[in-house]
């Protein structure tokens, strides 16, 4: 007969529901796991209290890289602002300029020419993959196979090459202005790009073949650290960590912005939303994001105006009124809510970011009778950026 | 959401209706009212998920904003619940046990804005302000240059300046 505790009973609770944890009787030990650890998504730490082996409790600290980017806006022009939102997400900094410059263009009454809107599905798409590519080779590292990383990060870095062509940086582009882009697509970028896109498609295979088609990898990611599909809504999951659980949320599809309509693709699902699905769902879309860039490249117009005309920025007064603009960054969903009070600068912006609650409420609760050794795994699945959580 | 505010209307007083995009509106809510209003919203009318909590201070209104964004992913539509509530001893009803994520959304900002949940979890658990003694640093109120000004040194060859004027200077220096 097989022993079958049900680990989710321990341990006991005390009758005003929190866990019943005595440090002092030496059965517990509190061990921290970041902010400076290989195993931790950027910088943040997870207070661990373990039994043995195993997780009994799990609280995630952030704080460490606080800014005040919210508060900063407040006393900032509304150009000023765009070189500040970029910096609230390292890794996919365009979904921030995209954002805040859709959610100004709607407060403003401006309409962005649809050439525009073609390279910024483009640049949202590279970036995308991007970090998608960065994921990989962490999740792959979090179980020991450091080599995924250095493959990842050089497909990575040929489409930085691609980005420093077509915006003039490597990290922050600050290429999507509130009106439009700033440049069109420089001599040759196509060809370039499908390079880049051909060297991308053969690493991945060689990422599948080494990664997902490992013992170790399988034996480690498989069945553990699962999503019930039932916390989708009580947790706000949303991007491939739903996709995972069997839920097709992908704002690209839900809520189509920019030139997405008229993109051919289906959003990526699996079905037992674990680390290894989750995995999975990554590295498929990312052969989404491949085939779109294709399709952008090959049906975007050629000429046409690239901004739309806007106010003397240094006098730009917006009126009263308030919005909220979101799209599908490679976590999920991102979001801003913008607020102006008819002056020069933002009343109020708030950034919606995947990770505030991936890496906070969900992680917590995941994080349950785990073992200690899959912890490293489980936090990096979740796909988050400490960034977007403390913005 | 006209049809969906014309419901609303008849079960609950309503304040103003704001319908920003076709598939966004925003809506006043009457502090007392808000609770029952989002289950019912997230029970009966399919606004399952809790896209955000924030909230917006109004200070020559002496009152904050606060805005619970919801979304329903089936009409693909969203509704914003704008709640206002003094600025002076602000406090609000908790909503952790309608969506549990939102204990983090006030977590902070109870810590940044000052406005208090009870019954919230880990409410006073700061995500960084340990030992803040200053009035909360989001409230419009908190003025960050001069706390910068009082809690740094300048470095020496920094130069400050208004771009409005300096731009004005740069494109037109003869002063057009």
């Amino acid at each position: 007969m097989t022993y079958t505790p049900d680990r989710s009973q321990y341990p006991a609770r005390k009758a005003d529901g929190t866990l019943d944890i005595d440090l002092t009787s030496g059965k517990y030990l509190k061990l921290w796991q970041g902010p400076n650890h290989p195993g931790i998504t950027g910088n943040m730490s997870v207070e661990l209290t373990v039994c043995g082996d195993e997780v009994v409790e799990g609280r995630t600290h952030v704080g460490y890289l606080h800014r005040g980017f919210e508060k900063l806006m407040e006393r900032r022009t509304f150009i000023q602002c765009f070189p500040i939102v970029c910096r609230i997400c390292v890794p996919e900094p365009d979904f921030n300029e995209y954002c805040y410059a859709a959610a100004v263009e709607e407060l403003a009454g401006i309409q962005a020419p649809e050439r525009a809107n073609w390279i910024r599905a483009l640049i949202l798409e590279m970036g995308r993959l991007n970090s998608y590519m960065m994921y990989l080779g962490g999740q792959a590292g979090a179980l020991g196979q450091g080599v995924i990383g250095q493959w990842t990060t050089y497909v990575r870095d040929l489409m930085l090459d691609r980005f420093e062509e077509l915006t003039g940086a490597r990290i922050y582009h600050m290429f999507i202005l509130p009106g439009g882009v700033r440049d069109g697509l420089p001599e040759g970028f196509e060809r370039r790009m499908d390079e880049t896109l051909r060297e991308v498609e053969t690493t991945l295979q060689d990422v599948y073949d080494v990664m997902f088609c490992n013992a170790v990898f399988k034996k480690r990611t498989v069945g553990v650290g699962v999503i019930d599909p039932s916390w989708l809504d009580e947790y706000g999951v949303t991007g491939p960590n739903a996709r995972a659980a069997g839920v097709a949320k992908d704002v690209r599809k839900d809520q189509p912005y920019l030139v997405y309509p008229q993109l051919e693709f289906e959003p990526v699902i699996g079905h037992d939303s674990d680390i290894y699905t989750r995995a999975d769902v990554r590295r498929r879309d990312v052969l989404v994001s491949v085939d779109l860039i294709r399709q952008i490249l090959a049906r975007m117009p050629k000429d046409g105006p690239l901004m739309a005309p806007t106010p003397n920025v240094l006098h730009w007064k917006i009126p009263r009124g308030e919005t909220y603009i979101r799209g599908e960054c490679s976590r999920g969903e991102y979001g801003y809510y913008l607020v102006t009070d008819g002056s020069g600068y933002p009343r109020r912006v708030n950034v919606r970011g995947p990770s505030y609650t991936h890496a906070m409420a969900l992680l917590e609760r995941m994080i349950v009778n785990v073992n200690i050794s899959d912890v490293a795994a489980l936090m990096v699945s979740l796909h988050t950026y400490p960034p977007e959580i403390e913005r | 959401m006209r049809e969906l505010h014309t419901r609303l209307k008849n079960l609950f007083p309503l304040g103003e209706f704001t319908e920003q995009r076709p598939d966004l509106a925003f809506l006043t809510v009457p502090k007392e009212h808000l609770r029952a209003l989002l289950a019912h919203l997230r029970d009966r009318e399919g606004f399952t998920h809790l896209v955000l909590l924030t909230a917006v201070d109004w200070l020559e209104d002496g009152r904050f904003q606060l805005t619970y964004l919801l979304c329903d992913r089936s009409k693909r539509r969203d509704l914003g619940l704008r709640v206002f509530i003094p600025r002076e001893a602000a406090a609000m009803e908790s909503i952790h046990e309608v969506w549990p994520t939102a204990a983090t959304y006030q977590r902070e900002l109870r810590e940044m804005f000052g406005i208090d949940f009870p019954g919230s979890p880990r409410l006073h658990d700061d995500f960084i302000l340990e030992g803040w003694n200053d009035i909360p640093p989001y409230r419009r109120d908190f003025d960050t240059l001069k706390y910068a000004n009082d809690s740094y040194n300048q470095r020496p060859g920094r130069e400050t300046r208004d771009p409005a004027t300096h731009m004005k200077q740069q494109l037109y220096p003869g002063g057009r």
